[in-house]
């Protein structure tokens, strides 16, 4: 294994952390680490990533079990900080925040989708897709009409009024998509998002995914089959904590023809 | 806005309390009863104590009451059946008194006689009592008909008489009181009016062997009945003389109740060193009941409080199941971007509501409790304000005080840690 940096699409060049992101660049790792002390031991979960992720870009994250996937994921998004190296969301440096101020960052920029949905229980699913809203101050009718535009936006029609457990795995994570999308975020980070779907439901989730990529969306996904991974833009393989390597998929049909 | 807020936040709270029903319904049952039984206990203790409290206040508190005292050793030898005993407050005790003090507003003598009221048959035993137009300023009494014993009829040594509503009812049986002629002992007297009957512990009974009071002109009673009295008791008799049998002394104000109560009761230990009298003073009787009532409340609100403490620590414990139970709800809305004070926020709104509406349905049971011992117990109540208040107070404290540590110990879980909770 070599400490080198692995080729990136966008051109990775040694700008000091502090620079200003250039226009089409969302995120930016630079020489990321992330260590967790088991037991007496050092355990590097990331080991000195450099990353750089372009606006409107769809990739997909895999790797086998420890090699730094979920990490990463819960890195990118601010979950967690990293012990070592910068990391820039929207020009902001994300190693010098506060937890209050990574809550507003991961309340303004990101959206999460999960494998398990993780939906409210006592919320009806118009007041699941409101809930950041509701945590951005808002409220009342401009929530309820935002929620029912998503709603229609990822295929839920007339459920607004229903609780969670009364849908389908496939309608519910897309109400988590529609909540994921109701603060319209930076990025949307998806933790295998099909992992606890049939395979035509979890198609018919990536078709939406794609959707959203062909408007525009950033979107960072982890998944460990390669048949989900096909539908993103950019394939980047993880090991030991570093990116082992990123490549570009073929066009897929549900993406359209656009292509970075 | 905040408002708004604030309202959708108590209204998410009663929404996830409202999911496990069971659960918080017996979280509340420590509240309902620790707050029930506060409100409950005072009242029951208020109204005791108002009761002992509202009959001292009738006797005035601006009074000194001093009664005739036999002495005990004369009491003692009932051998001698001829002799007289010869003791109490004399007529020069009134005049000392009046011309002494310069805080002592006005001083009313009273005799106590025994005396039979017949009115066409009928018979009553009466407790006559000679006084003054002033005692029926300080022992206020409402007046039924007529009038009270004025200066007029005490000038004119008038043969009048006021009865109470229950010697009238008794004596005169539904006949016209005002100027019916009532024989008392040997003389005729006219009712010129009627006055309410003392009102006695327990409202609804009515003592058989109560004194039924009869109010004559004093100067009338010692003309007629003199200062000697006879009493027979199985077979022996024996003869008091007695001038005067209470005297009621106004102070000008309650600051001067107590110096002056000391001041004439040494005055008149050195006039009657047998001791032939007593005070009392029923600011001092009040205050000493008021003491009481304060300890006794105070024992009383312990109790209620420790059961408060008990369903604070019930509350403690369910959220603090709930936190765990609702970890991975907490780690979805960090993720989201919720801030930890607003985790905070939302599990001391569900403690404080719940709480505070376990504190309402206490204050209902609390009230209801007193109100049924009225009704089947036939003792006073009073439930007061400042107890009600007491127990929101308390409730939304608890609410708050408890419901902090579940909370802040929900908002410091990492989300990282709480999303992967199972």
């Amino acid at each position: 294994m070599t400490t080198m940096t692995h080729s990136n699409p966008s051109p990775t060049t040694s700008q000091s952390a502090g620079a200003a992101l250039p226009q089409n660049e969302v995120i930016r790792l630079s020489q990321v680490w992330k260590t967790y002390r088991m037991g007496d031991q050092d355990v590097n979960a990331l080991a000195g990533v450099d990353l750089s992720i372009e606006r409107g870009s769809f990739w997909a994250i895999s790797g086998s079990s420890g090699s730094g996937k979920s990490t990463m994921l819960n890195l990118l998004g601010c979950l967690d900080r990293p012990s070592k190296g910068t990391y820039l969301l929207e020009g902001r440096d994300i190693a010098q925040t506060s937890d209050d101020e990574l809550s507003d960052i991961r309340l303004k920029y990101l959206g999460f989708v999960f494998q398990n949905f993780h939906l409210i229980p006592q919320l009806t699913v118009e007041e699941n897709i409101a809930l950041p809203l509701f945590y951005q101050g808002i409220e009342g009718a401009d929530a309820s009409n935002k929620a029912r535009e998503l709603a229609e936006r990822v295929g839920l029609g007339e459920r607004l009024g229903h609780r969670p457990t009364e849908l389908s795995g496939g309608q519910q994570q897309r109400v988590a998509i529609a909540r994921a999308l109701s603060n319209d975020p930076s990025v949307l980070l998806a933790d295998e998002p099909t992992g606890n779907l049939d395979t035509a439901t979890g198609d018919s989730i990536m078709a939406l995914l794609c959707e959203l990529h062909n408007q525009g969306k950033t979107i960072m996904m982890v998944t460990h089959e390669p048949d989900i991974s096909a539908y993103a833009q950019y394939a980047m393989v993880m090991r030991d904590g570093k990116v082992e390597s990123i490549s570009e998929n073929p066009p897929h049909p549900s993406r359209g023809g656009k292509h970075a | 806005m905040i408002g708004t807020r604030f309202y959708r936040n108590v209204r998410l709270g009663i929404k996830t309390l409202m999911l496990h029903k069971m659960r918080s319904m017996l979280t509340m049952l420590g509240m309902v009863f620790g707050v029930g039984a506060v409100i409950a206990m005072l009242a029951v203790g208020e109204g005791a104590s108002r009761e002992a409290l509202d009959q001292i206040k009738r006797l005035g508190s601006q009074n000194i009451i001093i009664n005739s005292q036999k002495p005990v050793e004369q009491a003692a030898s009932g051998a001698m059946n001829i002799r007289m005993n010869i003791y109490g407050l004399l007529y020069d005790d009134l005049e000392r008194i009046e011309q002494s003090y310069e805080t002592v507003s006005r001083v009313v003598p009273a005799k106590l006689l025994r005396g039979q009221g017949r009115v066409e048959g009928r018979v009553l035993e009466l407790r006559l009592v000679g006084t003054t137009p002033d005692w029926f300023q300080l022992v206020q009494r409402d007046l039924i008909a007529g009038r009270t014993v004025t200066q007029r009829d005490l000038d004119e040594n008038a043969n009048v008489v006021v009865l109470t509503e229950h010697g009238a009812r008794r004596l005169l049986a539904g006949r016209q009181a005002l100027g019916a002629k009532v024989l008392i002992n040997s003389g005729y007297y006219i009712v010129v009016g009627v006055i309410k009957s003392e009102e006695t512990q327990s409202s609804t009974m009515q003592t058989p062997d109560q004194n039924i009071d009869a109010y004559i002109p004093i100067n009338v009673a010692i003309e007629r009945f003199g200062d000697i009295s006879v009493s027979r008791s199985s077979g022996s008799r024996s003869r008091e003389l007695v001038e005067l049998h209470q005297l009621i002394v106004q102070v000008d104000s309650i600051q001067h109740v107590e110096s002056t109560a000391a001041a004439i009761e040494r005055m008149l230990e050195i006039n009657h060193p047998k001791g032939d009298f007593s005070m009392s003073v029923p600011l001092a009787l009040l205050r000493q009941a008021e003491a009481t009532q304060r300890t006794f409340n105070i024992v009383l609100g312990s109790i209620a409080g420790i059961s408060l403490l008990i369903g604070g620590i019930g509350i403690m414990n369910i959220m603090l199941a709930s936190v765990t139970e609702r970890t991975k709800e907490i780690g979805i809305r960090r993720a989201i971007g919720a801030k930890r004070k607003q985790i905070v926020g939302q599990f001391l709104i569900e403690t404080v509501v719940l709480s505070v509406s376990g504190g309402f349905i206490g204050i209902g049971i609390g009230m209801l409790i007193p109100w049924m011992i009225t009704i089947f117990a036939d003792m006073p109540t009073a439930v007061t304000m400042w107890s009600v208040l007491l127990s929101v107070v308390i409730s939304v404290g608890i609410g708050v005080v408890f419901g902090m540590y579940p909370a802040m110990r929900a908002a410091n879980l990492d989300p990282i840690v709480a999303l992967r909770h199972e």
